[in-house]
């Protein structure tokens, strides 16, 4: 890396989170110079003042087709863009649409000095999918939490159960019908609001 | 027997209508196919989805099919249409600023597109003049029928469009807001953009892309070369499903619940209103509630508009040599109109089509001379602006 100057790399994402993952990770491999440009609005020309050798896009950006622009010759395209597609390898094409990523290359940089970037990108992108579905799952159990929680408290009024005894009827229900928990809390939070 | 699994990638866009009906109507269900609609957000998503084997197949912008069979701008991907999903149905929008200068310059019929194509090319002139910023017109794609549309009517009122005005690429979801802050003057774009901008009072429809072409090849059903070969009947299957529900959507009885399933959040998901306006062909075209009426704002399905004609592919091959972005050749020509597929159309519908002889010439332009396919070079030397390669 040293011996090579670093390439100038832009993410383009309206997500900051994701962006910043993938800055980090750019920065730890020794990639120095990473800008992030979230506003869409006049994109090219926030494009053509940074002077990138790599963009980075993610796929849900309908941006992208802005990006398609500049593979054209065309007085307002300054430098030409290509797609990293490597045609003998579509498995880094398919890894690469899977993690919800694509890279753009300016003015010819050698392919070999893309690659190990593009696969960061896949890397980290990966890394944020599963960080967002962590983050739901911890989201939903603190849903769950907070009626099981309720419907103890029916069970409790309702029958003079004790909170242990209340949460076991729960669970035991839950087994019996091959139910989540908090499913059969939900359906007697839900009966007793109908028969109150 | 099981249902076939089919993934199909597709942009919401009014022309979108006849692959969404075909599905959500129930038509390929019963050719015993169980699809899975996916919406897009990029064209370069879609063409990306479908080459790399994601999508069986796509609603896919016509030149983009082409692009793809001819390794333009990316990855060589051979791809066949055996359905056009419709005909024309874009139009180009206006600012207020724009609009005003363009009928201070008018001499003639406003609707007439060489009348609004000279009358563009003294407002481009005054503004040089004046010193004031070209133009910027926003289309879709590179490879667009936008793209060429716009180039097409302006050149033809003596306006270069790669010299005297600014071409640049806009997702359709962000046309308006370009148009309304002033980043773009004008767009050419399909349903439901042009009602949307009128509607917001940001923007007035100039003209419908039928004034400028009779049959104008918008978006195709797109699968690939290989995949087509190996998958025969499931192909044949799905273009009767699309032939089907093509029928259903032009039977003016069942307007009310095509707009329905079209205005669907995880479909087009616009007000059912201006869905029906757009297949009516009667739109607002000014924010004072003006009107227009045009039969031929979107075909899809009547007038033969679904069976692929290859002299359209070859006349979009054409556009492409003419601005520049492919060297004309014989054989990139016939690659070109091997995309569009008439023969699989035929076959899966069990019938020896005929061509819709009404357009003589499969176009119908409103200037220059009749497209003439045997002679592609000599029909792009008679037009004076072009910006071909080498």
């Amino acid at each position: 890396m040293a011996a090579e100057q670093s390439p100038k790399i832009v993410i383009v994402d309206e997500s900051p989170i994701r962006a910043a993952i993938l800055e980090e990770g750019l920065r730890e491999a020794g990639y120095v110079d990473v800008q992030h440009i979230r506003e869409m609005h006049n994109l090219l020309a926030r494009i053509y003042a940074l002077d990138p050798d790599v963009i980075v896009i993610d796929l849900e950006n309908p941006s992208r087709d802005v990006l398609e622009q500049m593979f054209q010759v065309s007085r307002a395209v300054r430098r030409p863009v290509a797609m990293f597609v490597d045609q003998s390898d579509s498995e880094a094409a398919r890894a690469s649409v899977d993690a919800g990523v694509s890279s753009y290359i300016v003015d010819g940089l050698k392919k070999e000095r893309i690659k190990p970037i593009l696969d960061l990108c896949i890397s980290r992108f990966n890394a944020f999918s599963k960080l967002q579905d962590e983050l739901e799952r911890t989201k939903s159990a603190l849903e769950d939490r907070k009626i099981i929680d309720r419907a103890k408290g029916i069970v409790m009024k309702l029958k003079g159960l004790t909170e242990e005894e209340a949460y076991v009827l729960l669970r035991s229900t839950a087994m019996r019908e091959k139910k989540k928990i908090g499913d059969i809390a939900q359906s007697i939070i839900t009966a007793a609001e109908l028969l109150k | 027997m099981t249902a076939h699994p089919l993934h199909i990638g597709f942009i919401p866009l009014v022309d979108a209508a006849a692959l969404i009906v075909a599905v959500d109507q129930g038509f390929a269900r019963d050719e015993g196919l169980d699809v899975t609609l996916v919406r897009e957000v990029s064209w370069s998503n879609v063409r990306d989805k479908l080459n790399i084997g994601l999508f069986d197949a796509a609603h896919l912008l016509a030149p983009v099919a082409i692009a793809s069979s001819l390794g333009l701008g990316h990855v060589k991907v051979p791809i066949v249409a055996s359905f056009n999903l419709g005909l024309n149905g874009n139009a180009i929008t206006v600012s207020p600023a724009l609009h005003a200068a363009l009928m201070a310059e008018v001499d003639g019929d406003p609707f007439d597109p060489m009348v609004t194509a000279l009358a563009l090319s003294r407002v481009v002139a005054n503004r040089r003049k004046a010193g004031a910023e070209p133009l910027t017109f926003g289309m879709t794609f590179p490879f667009s029928t936008h793209n060429y549309q716009l180039r097409f009517w302006m050149a033809a009122g003596g306006v270069d469009p790669d010299e005297d005005v600014r071409l640049v690429v806009l997702p359709p979801p962000y046309m308006v807001n370009s148009l309304a802050s002033g980043h773009v003057d004008a767009f050419c774009v399909g349903a439901p953009w042009n009602s949307v901008a009128v509607d917001l009072g940001v923007g007035h429809i100039l003209h419908f892309v039928a004034d400028i072409f009779q049959r104008a090849a918008e978006k195709v059903l797109a699968v690939r070369q290989d995949w087509s070969e190996k998958n025969p009947e499931v192909l044949a299957a799905l273009t009767r499903a699309h032939v089907q529900a093509a029928g259903f959507i032009e039977d003016p009885a069942n307007r009310d619940e095509v707009a329905a399933i079209l205005a669907q959040p995880d479909r087009i998901g616009v007000s059912p209103e201006v869905l029906l306006r757009t297949m009516d062909g009667r739109l607002k075209i000014s924010p004072d509630g003006v009107r227009r009426e045009s039969r031929r704002y979107l075909l899809v399905g009547r007038e033969g508009a679904g069976r692929p004609d290859p002299r359209q592919a070859a006349w979009l091959y054409a556009q492409m040599v003419r601005w520049g972005q492919a060297p004309l050749s014989a054989a990139l020509q016939q690659t070109a109109e091997a995309v569009f597929r008439p023969d699989l159309y035929d076959a899966a519908l069990g019938v020896v089509g005929t061509v819709n002889n009404d357009i003589p010439d499969a176009v119908g332009a409103f200037a220059g001379p009749a497209f003439d396919p045997q002679n592609i070079a000599a029909h792009l030397a008679s037009f004076e602006i072009a910006n071909m390669k080498g």
